[in-house]
């Protein structure tokens, strides 16, 4: 059996008396899209923040390539290097331009000089819908432009998995078709990719796998056919009908 | 356009004429009589010779204007020292790393100390301290030799320390108020700690406390004339002081006044102007 792209094992996480994750077991495999879903405090952010090292996990491990990437020994940098990240508020860099977003990190980080950093990234951005925009401030692009120039910079220097964390949350009900589109487009070409999201009928088209979130338990796994239509737990049966009473299911 | 439309811009139109009239006649009666008040008082023809002589303003203006030069060059040098001297207390005092406690202490310590002394005081400790500890002892050994002993050096120093001290807060505020967000982001992207920081961070915080940093550049341009009470002779205030004791009139000083508003004004007038794109999103 090949080895998981990532491997979180019973991984655990505090924010003082706050368990935020507990006892945690996920793999994803390579091509494989996973879906986390789950009320917000459910502890989805945190876990993708853990995999990014952008918060250390208390207890248990999380592999990468089946290496064990949370010990204090490990080169957070590196591993972050090889893993793309996209945040619910996009969080691009305001100072810079939307190319310049795109190539600071394969030119500071992965050491690719400047002209073939941008000949990679601008047809990246055209893939992604930007043309024309390269030389834009950040701020001058609707929500929608933004997130996608984030998934591009995400995406620039190809890596192992991308970790999208309620990338559409953000974003006015008519901007979050062009995002799923970016994301779709990612899953076509077989990236690998864990997806904290709020958007159920997405998930159910795009995930592998979709895994029930709930107080920082994984409390059911499985195809989205099953889990989002047929749940086998009480929690998850509640928290579909909750969201069916919302109307957005 | 519409009547009412018509109507209600005709009404704005003589609220602000009404608001223009009355702040105008205000003003010129405000400062009309000042200066009535001044010009009629028995003292004021002496003060218009002492003060605002034309023939002392021309036979002295071109010595202050020479000794002006070295305060702008004292200025410059200054204000590069403290532009780095203060992003670095700034860093360190943001460093997150266990280890570097000692260090975090002792910016802490420095800003505090440095803060609190009033400028004028730290000219004096540092302008007659430092080349006390460079004196020979009885056997002719200098250990501390290497000290700087220029007045107009040690006169740099203290500005530098003092002005440091306050421009390092000024950073960090800055680099405080960017959002946490934004290191996620740098980080994720495979930066490290210092390269998001140098790339991110670091250009986004000054961007962000430009005026308040130009502000301090006025206020320094202003105190290189203590340098002036250390014994730096070249300096503009200084040589004001000498020619006015010379001739008896002051209107030595007021040149040099005028030498200063030369420089802060312009300063301050950049500092509108650039204000409104500093704090745009950019």
């Amino acid at each position: 059996m090949p080895v998981p792209v990532i491997e979180i094992q019973g991984v655990t996480k505090a924010f003082g008396d706050n368990e935020v994750l507990n006892g945690i077991d996920l793999e994803v495999g390579e091509h494989e899209a996973v879906a986390l879903i789950g009320a917000s405090g459910s502890g989805k952010s945190t876990l993708l923040r853990c995999i990014d090292l952008l918060e250390e996990i208390d207890d248990g491990d999380i592999l990468l390539d089946g290496e064990v990437i949370t010990d204090p020994s490990v080169d957070a940098v590196g591993v972050r290097r090889r893993l793309g990240v996209v945040f619910q508020a996009y969080n691009l860099f305001p100072h810079l331009s939307v190319l310049e977003n795109v190539v600071l990190g394969i030119t500071r980080a992965h050491g690719v000089d400047r002209a073939e950093a941008e000949d990679s990234a601008r047809p990246l951005l055209h893939r992604f819908g930007l043309a024309g925009r390269e030389d834009d401030d950040p701020d001058r692009l609707s929500g929608g432009q933004q997130q996608r120039v984030a998934i591009a910079r995400a995406f620039a220097a190809r890596p192992r998995a991308m970790l999208l964390d309620e990338v559409t949350s953000a974003l006015d009900p008519e901007l979050v078709g062009e995002v799923l589109e970016a994301v779709r487009d990612l899953k076509a070409e077989g990236v690998t990719m864990l997806l904290a999201t709020h958007e159920m009928g997405f998930a159910r088209e795009v995930a592998d796998r979709v895994g029930f979130l709930n107080e920082g338990r994984l409390v059911e796994l499985g195809p989205p056919e099953q889990v989002l239509e047929a749940p086998e737990r009480p929690e998850t049966q509640r928290f579909l009908r909750r969201l069916l009473d919302a109307g957005r299911l | 356009m519409s009547d009412r439309r018509a109507e209600r811009e005709a009404e704005k139109r003589r609220r602000d004429r009404r608001g223009l009239a009355i702040s105008a006649i205000s003003t010129v009666v405000v400062l009309g009589g000042i200066t009535a008040l001044i010009v009629t008082s028995p003292g004021w023809p002496l003060v218009r010779e002492s003060f605002f002589s034309a023939e002392v303003f021309s036979d002295t203006f071109p010595d202050v204007l020479d000794a002006f030069w070295l305060d702008v060059r004292v200025f410059v040098i200054v204000e590069i020292a403290v532009l780095i001297l203060g992003l670095l207390v700034a860093l360190i005092r943001l460093a997150d790393p266990p280890a570097l406690f000692p260090l975090r202490l002792l910016a802490t310590v420095y800003v505090d100390v440095f803060r609190g002394i009033p400028t004028i005081l730290l000219v004096y400790l540092i302008g007659f301290g430092i080349p006390a500890l460079a004196v020979a002892s009885e056997e002719g050994s200098t250990p501390l030799g290497w000290l700087p002993t220029e007045p107009v050096i040690l006169g740099g120093i203290a500005l530098t320390l003092s002005y440091g001290a306050y421009v390092a807060e000024v950073y960090r505020a800055g680099i405080n108020s960017i959002h946490r967000g934004q290191r996620d982001a740098a980080l994720a992207v495979g930066l490290t700690e210092a390269q998001s920081l140098r790339h991110v961070i670091v250009p986004q915080a000054v961007r962000r406390v430009w005026p308040p940093l130009l502000n301090d550049f006025i206020a320094l341009q202003k105190d290189v004339a203590l340098i002036a009470i250390i014994g730096v002779t070249g300096e503009a205030f200084r040589v004001a002081q000498i020619e006015t004791s010379a001739t008896f009139n002051y209107t030595p000083l007021i040149a040099a006044a005028l030498l200063y508003l030369c420089v802060t004004i312009p300063l301050a007038r950049a500092l509108d102007h650039w204000a409104p794109g500093a704090y745009a999103a950019r």
